[in-house]
């Protein structure tokens, strides 16, 4: 594998909260325009994974290199230039809710881009109609649904066109119909304007549709790696699992 | 009876204590370090004005109603109480320039700070430890943000702003009280009671009062801002992050008064 087609590269990462050991040197290299997905179990880890990623948290040892940019140790104003090229749909949403969902979508724009009204509103209509929420444009966040948030809390991670996007369980508590469009609307963002992605799921459906590796993870390491066909046929009993839906 | 306590039973309430106590001085150090990276932050780009001013436009639609009713009726009270006490020495026209200097000097900013502490300090602090716990500040942080200047310097800074012009009021108010209170029970005009109340403020009651109604807005925004920043996980931690504010504000408010009439005392000589 060519170095210069790994955007994401972790080393070794290990990472505790007091004496329980969350991460202990888990790696994991993401190669330019591909879109991976991490199985693993509630609690063991995957969201500590995500914001080891984009400098949330900061990881005891090992190495974080996004876009050949080392991310642990790195200094505020160069980590939000980092940042910049980077979306992450929260797990939980989290919209300003302070701010209605027009505002929450503006926010990444008017920060960081110059762009006239017109474009910003432009982009605004447009990523909200991405997501089907058109109508709720002027609506506070605490009016949506929870699956609602989720759309929008996506749409405001892809609104500024990032290379990178992490996506943590993009499409739970989403309806299969809206689930699979959300799965299909990852696919697609990567099929045309090349984003790469990391995806955190446990929606199986999800995972077909965007997983080009897979990874599973489970006591502080990935146990397991493969494509999903791999997956289908893995002999590790928790890929097994997974793959039935059991765990 | 047995009154013996187990043995460890004293090492334990001591540990406890210690405990107490160590977390007590984690959050000065903690306040401390926040206040000084107020000062690195503020002078600094980007700017966030518009935040200010919607943060300044909301702290005073907040207390306002609030400080109009206590301002009134401190200086009725004050008026009513004084007047005898001032009588039986015969010095009841020292009443508008005692009333003054009572509030200028002490009760107004003193009374402002604590009902804005109790009702802004309380509100920053539920406000962003609901953002901590909900990850809307980790997501700032993501959109490359500094959640520190956006959230933190903004709304301190609206508190440093607004509490001297919020005191003002309230003296004025305040002062204005003593005037109903008088003309009900003497014949004074309102000419000659507001003649009295400016011929006895001087300068160095109203300047280092602003300076210390400053102070008053920054320990408001800033230990607000402290413990909503520091809220553990869960809901529950924002609510303990609200009365924390308020009590730790409230605190600081007294403690600190206290410092500066010391200080003014040493430096101006005079109370
Ligand atoms: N800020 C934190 N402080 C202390 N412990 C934490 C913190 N964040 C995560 N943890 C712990 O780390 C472990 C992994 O948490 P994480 O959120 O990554 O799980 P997850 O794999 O994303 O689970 P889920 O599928 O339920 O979202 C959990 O045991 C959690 O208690
Ligand atoms: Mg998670």
């Amino acid at each position: 594998m060519n170095q210069n087609d790994v955007l994401i590269d972790v080393q070794n990462v290990s990472k505790s909260f007091g004496d329980h050991d969350v991460l202990t040197g888990l790696s994991m290299q993401v190669r330019r325009g591909s879109s991976d997905v991490i199985l693993g179990r509630s609690g063991i880890g995957k969201s500590v994974l995500l914001k080891s990623i984009v400098g949330l948290l900061i990881p005891e040892s090992g190495s974080i290199t996004v876009k050949g940019q080392q991310v642990i140790g790195m200094k505020t104003r160069e980590l939000n230039l980092l940042r910049q090229n980077i979306g992450y749909v929260f797990q939980y949403a989290a919209l300003y809710d302070s701010m209605t969902v027009r505002e929450n979508l503006e926010f990444p724009l008017r920060k960081h881009m110059e762009l006239s009204e017109d474009e910003i509103e432009e982009r605004v209509v447009e990523q909200l109609r991405l997501v089907g929420l058109e109508e709720s444009i002027d609506k506070m966040p605490s009016e949506l649904s929870g699956g609602m948030k989720k759309r929008v809390g996506l749409a405001r991670a892809i609104i500024a066109k990032p290379e990178i996007v992490l996506y943590d369980e993009p499409t739970a508590g989403l309806d299969p119909i809206t689930g699979r469009e959300i799965s299909e609307l990852i696919r697609d963002l990567e099929k045309h304007f090349g984003i790469t992605s990391i995806t955190v799921t446990h929606d199986l459906e999800c995972t077909r549709t965007v997983a080009d590796t897979i990874y599973i993870l489970d006591n502080g390491t990935f146990t397991y790696s493969g494509s999903f066909d791999d997956l289908q046929r893995a002999e590790d009993p928790l890929a097994k699992a997974f793959f039935l839906g059991i765990t | 009876m047995n009154t013996q306590h187990p043995p460890g039973a004293l090492a334990k309430l001591l540990g406890f204590y210690r405990s107490r106590f160590l977390r007590a001085m984690e959050e000065v150090y903690g306040i401390t370090m926040f206040g000084m990276r107020f000062f690195a932050y503020v002078f600094k780009p980007p700017y966030e004005v518009s935040e200010v001013r919607k943060h300044m436009d909301e702290l005073g639609a907040k207390s306002i109603p609030l400080l109009t009713v206590v301002g009134l009726i401190m200086g009725l009270i004050l008026a009513l109480q004084s007047r005898p006490t001032l009588d039986r020495f015969g010095a009841g026209s020292f009443l508008p320039a005692m009333i003054a200097l009572t509030i200028v000097r002490e009760l107004g900013p003193v009374i402002t700070a604590l009902i804005v502490a109790g009702r802004v300090s309380s509100g920053i602090g539920a406000e962003l430890g609901s953002m901590k716990v909900t990850e809307q500040i980790d997501a700032l942080e993501v959109s490359a943000v500094d959640p520190f200047n956006y959230l933190v310097v903004t709304r301190t800074l609206a508190c440093v702003i607004m509490l001297p012009l919020l005191t003002a009021y309230v003296d004025f108010l305040a002062i204005f009280g003593g005037f109903l209170s008088e003309t009900m029970s003497s014949n004074t005009t309102m000419k000659l009671y507001f003649a009295e109340v400016i011929s006895s403020l001087t300068f160095l009651d109203i300047l280092p009062g602003i300076g210390k109604r400053a102070v008053f807005g920054f320990i408001i925004g800033l230990i607000g801002a402290y413990e909503g920043f520091n809220t553990s996980r869960g809901t529950e931690g924002v609510g303990r992050a609200a009365t924390t504010s308020v009590v730790v504000a409230s605190l600081n408010i007294i403690f600190v008064d206290m410092l500066i009439i010391q200080l003014t005392l040493l430096l101006f000589g005079s109370g």
